[in-house]
């Protein structure tokens, strides 16, 4: 039985929803034009470590999408891609507050049905949008009554290297970790590892973050992690750091170990875009996942010209639970997803 | 034997790690935003009682144990064998000191206990969450000493040692939460 009442009791609504308005004071005052864009796409991110929610067949739906299709929708793991679109079309900087799901994601610190706030500034890269989000943190931080500390950045390689040892992160083209030696390492300090991870990276380097980077960043303050792994671009440029390495021009926000945010420094090459969607759909397929459709709006958006652009999604519940200091994402929802 | 997926795991569930029965103490999902799934549960060894920590794939299966916990009184403990009665069957059975391990200390005879059963034979018994036991001996309270926190050792009936209010005596009879060894209330 669904217990009728809402979770989050009435001063957490009240300070979620001044949150909000102090954001969109914030988005206006530096011209940041408010944006909506549908929830339901007949696209999906191909992103092999995503899965949306997907619409049943909707027959008395009239579309135009084919008689190869049912007619269902995919519900947005983020605002992203159509807000691309507009980037393209208009070329003014924007911003959204919107619904977003994640399905399989339930924790404390996840709801699969989740808020983003997610903007994009013309003519930014992703040094500059550092900038600029931690000026909007500042704001609500000061705006909230929170000490604010100047935030700290840090390089995922440098942090790695502070864990396995100097020369551990690779520093040329080739792969940005050993396996072999993070699972040494996880052995050697007592942890477990779990086998399935076999000889991806990727996953090595998120379970190294978790386990032993995150937990040392200082609580009192942002963190900004840069120079993330050419194979953790996603829609992010491609770049060199100031020690000449290979990385994404890409960054992830943090207050201790709680992720708020992921900004890049846009891709706007649709033929690089298409070749990164058409990998991550072939590790779906591989794995025995499902592939949704691409996004051709967002890609005919790049071919047409995407103006240099740095954008950021944050999550606007993670960011109340560290302005709040609460460590359970249901406590500043009115109904989690049990309860919904 | 059924699999268990980790979106399945949750406190209680019984798994097979390692060749040995355990059973998910906590679970803790973890994802970076575009990154690998992980969840990192705390699993309890039911042979030897330890818990670890274990870090799962999103997606990992896990064997299911075959282990049960079913409700028997127990009859009594004669140094070796604790002996325990099926209510409903009346059938037997006998669990060993390391079995039973610390929960001998609140077992008076007749109490109805958890006994968790692996592939059939007894693996850890469960006394009550709360038992209400005889204090066989204590020092004499004195009044105002507050050094100890105002509580004092005493002995009970079935061996454990409580720590109680001074105002309890040798001979009364008192609630006490076996979980964590604490006295509740006095019985009267």
């Amino acid at each position: 039985m669904t217990p009728w009442e809402p979770r989050a009791p009435l001063e957490r609504l009240r300070f979620v929803a001044s949150l909000r308005a102090v954001i969109r004071a914030w988005m206006s005052a530096e011209n940041v034009l408010e944006v909506t864009t549908p929830v339901l796409s007949r696209a999906a991110p191909a992103d092999l470590h995503l899965d949306a929610f997907r619409t049943a067949p909707l027959p008395s739906t009239p579309t135009d999408d084919g008689p190869s299709t049912d007619g269902s929708r995919w519900l947005q793991t983020s605002p992203e891609y159509p807000m691309k679109r507009l980037l393209a079309a208009h070329g003014v900087d924007i911003h959204q507050i919107a619904p977003v799901f994640r399905a399989g994601e339930r924790g404390a610190r996840h709801n699969p049905e989740f808020t983003m706030l997610e903007w994009y500034r013309i003519g930014m890269d992703h040094n500059a949008l550092m900038d600029d989000v931690a000026a909007l943190f500042e704001t609500l931080w000061r705006r909230f009554d929170r000490p604010w500390h100047s935030p700290e950045r840090h390089g995922v390689h440098d942090l790695v290297n502070e864990v396995l040892g100097a020369g551990a992160a690779a520093t040329d083209r080739g792969p940005f970790l050993d396996v072999v030696q993070v699972r040494a390492h996880f052995l050697a300090e007592g942890r477990s590892w779990p086998a399935s991870i076999g000889d991806d990276a990727d996953a090595a380097l998120d379970l190294l973050l978790d386990e032993f980077v995150l937990p040392r960043l200082p609580r009192d303050r942002l963190t900004f992690l840069h120079g993330w792994p050419p194979s953790q671009a996603a829609l992010a440029r491609l770049g060199t750091d100031a020690a000449g390495r290979d990385v994404a021009e890409r960054f992830e926000v943090y207050m201790g170990a709680l992720e708020i945010g992921n900004g890049y420094h846009e891709l706007a090459d649709a033929d690089e875009q298409r070749a990164r969607f058409e990998q991550e759909l072939a590790r779906r397929r591989a794995g025995g996942r499902e592939t949704p459709p691409l996004d051709e709006g967002l890609l005919g958006a790049l071919a047409a010209g995407l103006p240099d652009c740095a954008g950021v999604a944050v999550g606007l519940d993670r960011l109340a639970m560290a302005l709040a200091d609460v460590t359970h994402i249901d406590e500043l929802i009115a109904f989690p997803f049990e309860r919904a | 034997m059924a699999n268990y997926g980790t979106n399945e795991f949750k406190g209680g569930l019984k798994i097979m790690l390692d060749g040995d029965p355990h059973a998910i103490v906590s679970n803790e999902f973890v994802k970076p935003g575009k990154g690998q799934a992980f969840t990192r549960t705390k699993v309890r060894n039911l042979k030897t009682g330890r818990v670890v920590e274990r870090t799962f794939k999103s997606g990992d299966t896990v064997e299911s144990a075959d282990v049960m916990d079913t409700k028997m009184q127990f009859l009594y403990g004669d140094g070796e064998a604790w002996h325990f009665m099926d209510p409903e069957t009346f059938e037997q059975l006998e669990a060993n000191e390391t079995t039973v391990a610390d929960a001998k200390l609140w077992l008076l005879d007749g109490a109805d206990c958890e006994v968790t059963l692996y592939n059939g034979q007894p693996l850890a018994i469960t006394p009550p969450n709360f038992v209400e036991l005889t204090i066989t001996e204590t020092d004499p309270g004195l009044r105002g000493d507050t050094a100890t926190g105002g509580t004092k050792p005493a002995h009970m009936e079935t061996g454990a040692v409580v720590k109680v209010p001074l105002f309890i005596e040798e001979g009364e009879k008192v609630r006490v939460d076996t979980r964590t060894g604490e006295y509740v209330s006095r019985v009267k």
